[in-house]
């Protein structure tokens, strides 16, 4: 069977305001989905929200997990369920080193039912696996032993969400604009990375304003938000027409999600 | 042990008579002894209108309360040591209620002129060697009333004493363990002659975690020129134990003292740690790691004293606080005049992990030379939602995440602490701590 993330009719709200009016959204393992949608459109609410955030709230709709409802589930049941997000802006953890930060993770989203003080990967496993992807994604294995995106650059940031994709095995990722803040050479070599560690076997969900990260990944659909809404959804050539026209003709197309996208611009 | 029978009538003249009887003391020891007795009857207690006191209130401590020298029915077992696990130990000593029980000394080290152990032991031995290091008085008997009843009545104390030139590389241990509603007035007395190297681990605790009892403690530390000491001391006493002491290093010239204080237990602290750097080119470097929980009070006033040139000072304390806990750093950096090109340096970090704690962090510089680097920061903060959103989504559940980033707080103190058992035993020891965010 086939497992799915599947999203239906869903609604959130930010204190109160409305972000997502009703997205409608399915992923089956395997697919590349790209999101697109001009900046406050809710892409990122999306992600978030898939991957439980507290401060957002579902007011209406459900996520399912292969039939399973996850709205309630907390992130770190998501986490361990297969769900993972690459972050836009990662959070530093200083102290804690990259790699025990790391064995910790994969320990938990390996074994779902551990409970804290159990058992970790054995050190000589996790470290040979570790290096093997490091390797793999071209990164110096003296970043293994630094704090947690601690005084990281915005690609070395970027370049540890992947490794971190990479020893989790998600069966689905939201890459949050992977390829924001990297020059051309650093996308194409995440955009490269994504493809080598096998998002062709995860259902991917990629959030992005450019079409660069998706020239490995090409994308089955892309679908462009506007107001809180999937407005429209279509190949990847919707992905290069957006990126070269701009959102003009996704405005005039659907004007009560451009009326919408006005309400919360003028809302924050 | 002792055999005699005291009256028990907290700290009354009968008590001092007594304790002064029974012991073999040499006659300038017991005239300090008298001295100081007479200055802690005279002095009263101190209380807000003291600028150190102002934050620490004890209107709740009684001397009274407390029973020194109390006889046991039957000797409670002494807990765990921390410090010393997996560690091979130059020498290692214990003792109960300021009384000392044990000692191990490696035969080498005794051999090459290393006294450790029992100070009331060895200060009978070694009157005269250990007399200009005693009435040097590092500590003013009459500072007030707890730097007085220490001075008066200190016993079960330790000593290391490492002659010239003479380096010891594995660390020597010491235990003070303290009885339910006991007494401990111990007295840690180092002195490192000129070019000796030592680490001396230091550990006190209660033999129950909620047991309550008084501390009323001194340390010592006297590093000549060119020696090198490490010393840590790791404070566990029991939740409802008062802790007061009185702490001072005094660092030589080219001389090195790396302090490092790890604060657990007790329901309050009062503590004063005082380094001064006497000879051109002293270094001395103070960590301090603090956890409270519960309705804990720990109050500490350090103190970098730069009486010579080119000395350096590097002092961090951090603070993680839970529950209603509260903790008070006050620091002083003073340059004196003598002392230029001083470079001094001290920080104060908390973490809160609970929004009744309170943290007071107070930093402060007297400077008398012109031509100095003095330089200090505090930081007070939560632990932040994103991060611990961020590490659940990694498959941290909440509990494993505040763990992590309170461990990782503490990462910069540990990375500067080079003895890995102390590195490990505080870890743990603030990890089994961590329980959950209060909202």
């Amino acid at each position: 069977m086939t497992e799915t993330l599947k999203i239906t009719n869903l609604h959130v709200s930010v204190e109160g305001k409305p972000i997502l009016r009703g997205v409608n959204l399915t992923i089956n393992r395997g697919e590349t989905h790209a999101l697109m949608g001009p900046n406050g459109s809710g892409k990122s609410t999306l992600g978030n929200v898939i991957m439980g955030h507290p401060n957002y709230e579902v007011t209406e709709g459900k996520i399912e997990l292969n039939g399973e409802d996850i709205s309630e589930w907390d992130a770190t049941e998501r986490a361990r369920a297969g769900i993972f997000m690459a972050f836009q802006r990662p959070m530093a953890i200083p102290g804690v080193k990259m790699a025990d930060f790391l064995r910790h993770a994969t320990t938990n989203v390996r074994n779902p039912s551990r409970k804290e003080g159990e058992e970790l990967i054995p050190m000589r496993q996790f470290r040979k696996e570790l290096t093997e992807k490091m390797e793999q994604l071209r990164m110096d294995t003296e970043f293994a032993r630094r704090y947690v995106n601690d005084g990281f650059s915005g690609g070395e940031m970027k370049r540890a969400e992947i490794l971190q994709m990479a020893m989790l095995r998600p069966k689905f990722a939201i890459l949050d604009e992977t390829d924001s803040g990297l020059d051309v050479d650093a996308v194409k070599l995440a955009s490269q990375s994504i493809a080598e560690i096998g998002g062709d076997q995860m259902g991917i969900l990629i959030i992005t304003h450019h079409d660069k990260l998706l020239d490995q990944n090409t994308p089955d659909f892309t679908h462009v938000m506007l107001g809180g809404k999937i407005v429209e959804t279509g190949g990847v050539e919707l992905a290069h027409e957006l990126y070269t026209d701009g959102y003009d003709r996704i405005r005039a197309s659907y004007p009560e999600a451009a009326v919408a996208e006005q309400v919360m611009a003028e809302a924050v | 042990m002792i055999a005699t029978a005291l009256p028990t009538t907290g700290f009354s003249q009968e008590v001092f008579d007594a304790f002064l009887a029974r012991r073999e003391e040499p006659a300038w020891l017991t005239d300090n002894r008298m001295a100081a007795w007479k200055q802690f009857n005279k002095l009263g207690m101190p209380n807000n209108r003291d600028e150190e006191w102002m934050r620490t209130d004890i209107r709740l401590f009684h001397f009274d309360r407390f029973t020194p020298f109390a006889e046991f029915e039957a000797s409670p077992k002494l807990p765990t040591a921390l410090l010393a696990e997996g560690v091979e130990l130059a020498g290692h000593c214990t003792s109960l209620d300021s009384r000392n029980v044990s000692k191990e000394l490696s035969p080498e080290l005794a051999k090459q002129g290393v006294l450790f152990g029992s100070l009331d032991t060895l200060i009978q031995e070694h009157s005269s060697l250990l007399r200009p290091y005693m009435e040097r008085q590092l500590i003013d008997p009459y500072k007030d009333k707890f730097s007085a009843l220490n001075a008066a009545l200190w016993s079960g104390a330790n000593l290391l004493f490492v002659p010239k030139g003479i380096k010891v590389a594995n660390p020597f241990h010491s235990f003070s363990a303290m009885s339910p509603g006991g007494v401990d007035l111990g007295k840690t007395l180092v002195i490192l002659e000129q070019g000796a190297e030592a680490t001396l681990l230091t550990e006190t605790a209660s033999t129950e975690p909620d047991a309550g009892g008084m501390h009323c403690g001194s340390i010592e530390l006297i590093v000549e020129k060119d020696a090198r000491l490490r010393y840590v001391n790791l404070q566990n006493w029991g939740s409802g134990v008062w802790h007061f002491a009185h702490q001072m290093g005094h660092v030589g010239a080219n001389a090195g003292l790396q302090w490092t204080i790890g604060a657990l237990g007790s329901r309050l602290a009062k503590v004063n740690q005082h380094v001064a750097l006497t000879g051109q080119d002293a270094e001395a470097q103070v960590n301090g790691v603090m956890f409270t929980h519960g309705k804990q009070h720990l109050c500490y006033n350090t103190h970098q004293h730069h009486k010579a040139a080119f000395c350096r000072s590097d002092l961090l304390y951090k603070a993680a606080l839970q529950d209603k806990s509260r903790t008070v750093w006050r620091g002083m950096i003073k340059v004196d005049e003598a002392a230029q090109r001083t470079d001094a340096y001290q920080r104060n970090d908390n973490l809160m992990l609970s929004a009744t704690a309170r943290a007071d962090s107070i930093p402060g510089l007297e400077i008398e030379a012109d031509d100095v680097r003095c330089t200090h920061g505090s930081t007070s903060g939560r632990v932040d939602d994103q991060q611990l959103f961020y590490a659940m989504t990694r498959g941290y559940t909440r509990q494993e995440a505040v763990r992590m980033i309170v461990t990782g707080f503490f990462q910069q103190v540990f990375d500067r602490i080079t003895i890995e058992s102390v590195r490990d035993a505080l870890g743990e020891a603030i990890g089994r701590r961590v329980r959950d965010i209060e909202e």
